[in-house]
């Protein structure tokens, strides 16, 4: 896969870092706006099969190589996990427990600020990057296998 | 003698270690595999100490309408037991076996993913939850029966994907219609609904969509098509895995739980119960006899000897809706339940040897075997006694269930039903005896005559589940195993929906 023409290659270069802000933003904002770590997770993985549509998986894969993208993938869901776990710790034995708010944040309990919510928002966060690199792993494994099984691509 | 495991770890520890095994390479994957089997060893002593508890956990403290709760009673804690003896063993025979496949540290993570969906399964307290490990138990699964990435065992797959599927949809559907009546998702809470109001139409017809979805998980006769591809298609530690536990976590153990605690019995759905588990036992009996391929006829067996649990649960509901002698329905949900744990234990070690036979001699078509009885005598030892109890003889534990459910219908005044369940333990005593005719005595052919038997780990799994094949008979002689064991178990079921009550009250309690 070679990629597309120039003008599509210019406009994609552009916009990607455009869709990489707002997947990143919705991301942050999980826990005050409407969207969260799965969907800013889709949108951060949006941009880089962007990447891979425009520029042919060869320059995706080096952007982001395959063998990071999985590591990410499984680092990002362990501290999730690990995450929960602290709720043990901190939360009075309890699993999940939103112990950052109570414990450790109690004087800035300001509603609707960025730091807020305890520790909804690394949840948030977590998530964003698991679903992002499964995600851009997920379309890049079809693609990998579409271009073995492509009869017309040998020829060219 | 306590240990108090906090419940969430029976999901999370699992679920942890599954995401962190891939990291490793393939250098170090001895060292990931003993990661894989210290964890299931530690769930396997989690589970023992979690006998005799009433627990009602609720995730993140927040209590049982708004959050999450986690709920360990008889039969959970029955369900733990039985995942974790057979994942152990699964795992140790796995450490060598899986070295023929690559990727084994992928293999590991989608092993201990199942395990932590089957474990919420049998913990969750609330119906969505009940959902959602359902499905992560099921995709995990998916995954791990077209692991080999032959034509044939993707194939399988894809079979069992589309049918695995269906049945999620099923059971996703019914859950949305329980909310619609009832306006929650928490069992305990929909189960006092019921037994304030009684079923409506809607739940009538949500219990309907339960048995299909939960059904075609079973692998109850109508909704078997997919498990003689499945289970034979899959590495020999994962077909243990499916036909010893999953078919039992995701759909018996999902399907009684609703039937009796949630939704409650009646005398219809009892006798949906009872025909679906005499046609599974009937049916997969006799299909199982014509099969040539060694794990096929294995998974045939599955559907019948699900049917067998089946018919005790079914059993059970129904004397307990027709307002029976309460001492044989806790007979014959005794005798189910004892049923399941057995069959887990002796069919995984069926497919523990079946994988064994296959490992040393590269075929499991029972035609192109023969006279492996000296050649492979560990091998042999743990099929001989795992037959012997699939067969019901005695003293092995297939015997005290069978004979269990025999003595409930009988007393209960299904003579007919008891004639049925003894005709098909003849019938899975010629289907056994054929697998010992064909694979160990007669003549050896010539292409084995240096076949090697595989020791270590492996045998030590085989002999594990065959020692256990043999005490576990105890579990029903020694009253105070009984009585921690099983008895809470039964009385977990047939407490029907006392189960809300005892749930909310014992959530107040620890409740902050």
């Amino acid at each position: 896969m070679k990629g597309m023409t120039i003008i599509v290659k210019t406009v994609s270069s552009w916009i990607k870092v455009l869709v990489f802000l707002f997947g990143i933003y919705i991301i942050l904002f999980g826990h005050l706006t409407p969207g969260g770590g799965f969907s800013g997770g889709v949108i951060l993985a949006g941009s880089y099969v962007l990447l891979l549509l425009a520029f042919g998986r060869e320059y995706a894969e080096e952007n982001l190589p395959l063998p990071i993208a999985s590591k990410l993938d499984c680092i990002a869901a362990f501290l999730f996990i690990a995450l929960a776990l602290l709720g043990f710790i901190y939360g009075a034995g309890f699993f999940f427990y939103n112990f950052l708010q109570q414990e450790l944040m109690a004087d800035c309990n300001a509603a609707g600020k960025l730091v807020s919510a305890g520790a909804i928002p690394l949840y948030n966060i977590f998530i964003g990057l698991k679903v992002a690199a499964s995600l851009f792993l997920v379309v890049l494994v079809l693609s990998a296998f579409r271009s073995e099984s492509d009869p017309t691509e040998g020829q060219e | 003698m306590s240990l108090n495991i906090p419940l969430p770890l029976f999901i999370a520890l699992p679920l942890a270690v599954a995401f962190l095994l891939p990291l490793f390479g393939t250098k170090t994957r001895g060292f990931a595999s003993f990661i894989a089997v210290l964890t299931t060893a530690a769930l396997l002593v989690f589970s023992i100490f979690s006998f005799g508890r009433f627990e009602v956990y609720c995730v993140g403290r927040w209590t049982i309408p708004l959050g999450i709760n986690l709920v360990l009673d008889g039969i959970s804690a029955l369900m733990l037991l039985t995942i974790s003896i057979v994942s152990f063993a699964a795992i140790l025979f796995s450490n060598r076996y899986m070295e023929q496949y690559t990727a084994k540290s992928k293999y590991l993570s989608l092993f201990l993913l199942m395990v932590t969906g089957m474990n919420g399964v049998v913990l969750s307290g609330d119906i969505f939850n009940l959902f959602v490990f359902l499905e992560i138990a099921s995709i995990a699964s998916y995954a791990l029966v077209g692991f080999g990435c032959q034509h044939e065992e993707l194939e399988a797959a894809f079979k069992y994907m589309v049918l695995g599927s269906v049945a999620s949809m099923f059971v996703l559907f019914a859950v949305g219609v329980v909310y619609g009546n009832t306006g929650s998702l928490n069992m305990a809470v929909i189960s006092k609904h019921v037994a304030e109001n009684g079923l409506n139409t809607g739940l009538a017809f949500a219990l309907a969509l339960f048995i299909a979805g939960f059904g075609l998980k079973a692998a109850l006769v109508p909704f078997h098509a997919w498990l003689p591809d499945a289970h034979p298609s899959a590495p020999a530690p994962i077909s243990a895995m499916l036909s010893g536990v999953l078919i039992k976590a995701l759909g018996i153990y999902s399907l009684s739980r609703i039937i009796f605690n949630v939704l409650g019995v009646s005398v219809p759905i009892s006798w949906v119960l009872i025909t679906l588990g005499l046609l599974s036992m009937v049916i997969g009996a006799l299909l199982a006899i014509g099969q040539w391929d060694f794990k096929r006829l294995l998974a045939y067996s599955s559907i019948s000897q699900i049917g067998y649990v089946m018919f005790g649960i079914g059993l059970a509901a129904l004397i307990l809706s027709k307002k029976g002698n309460p001492v044989w329905a806790s007979l014959a949900m005794l005798g189910g339940l004892f049923h399941l744990m057995n069959h887990a234990v002796f069919k995984s070690l069926l497919f523990l040897t079946s994988g064994s036979i296959e490992m040393s001699t590269g075929t499991r078509q029972l035609k192109e075997l023969g006279g492996l009885a000296e050649k492979l005598p560990i091998t042999r030892s743990a099929c001989t006694i795992a037959s012997a109890s699939i067969a019901g003889i005695p003293p092995f534990n297939g015997f005290w269930s069978k004979l269990i459910l025999v003595i409930a219908a009988v007393q209960a005044g299904f003579y007919t039903l008891a004639a049925v369940t003894v005709f098909v333990s003849i019938v899975t005593l010629i289907m056994f005896l054929k697998v010992q005719r064909y694979v160990f005595l007669g003549e050896l052919p010539e292409n084995l005559k240096s076949v090697v038997e595989h020791r270590g780990l492996m045998a030590f799994a085989m002999i594990f589940l065959a020692v256990l094949c043999v005490l576990m008979g105890a579990l029903v002689i020694y009253e105070p195993f009984r009585v921690v064991v099983l008895d809470n178990a039964v009385n977990a079921l047939l407490d029907g929906l006392a189960y809300a009550g005892k749930v909310l009250n014992a959530q107040i309690l620890n409740g902050q």
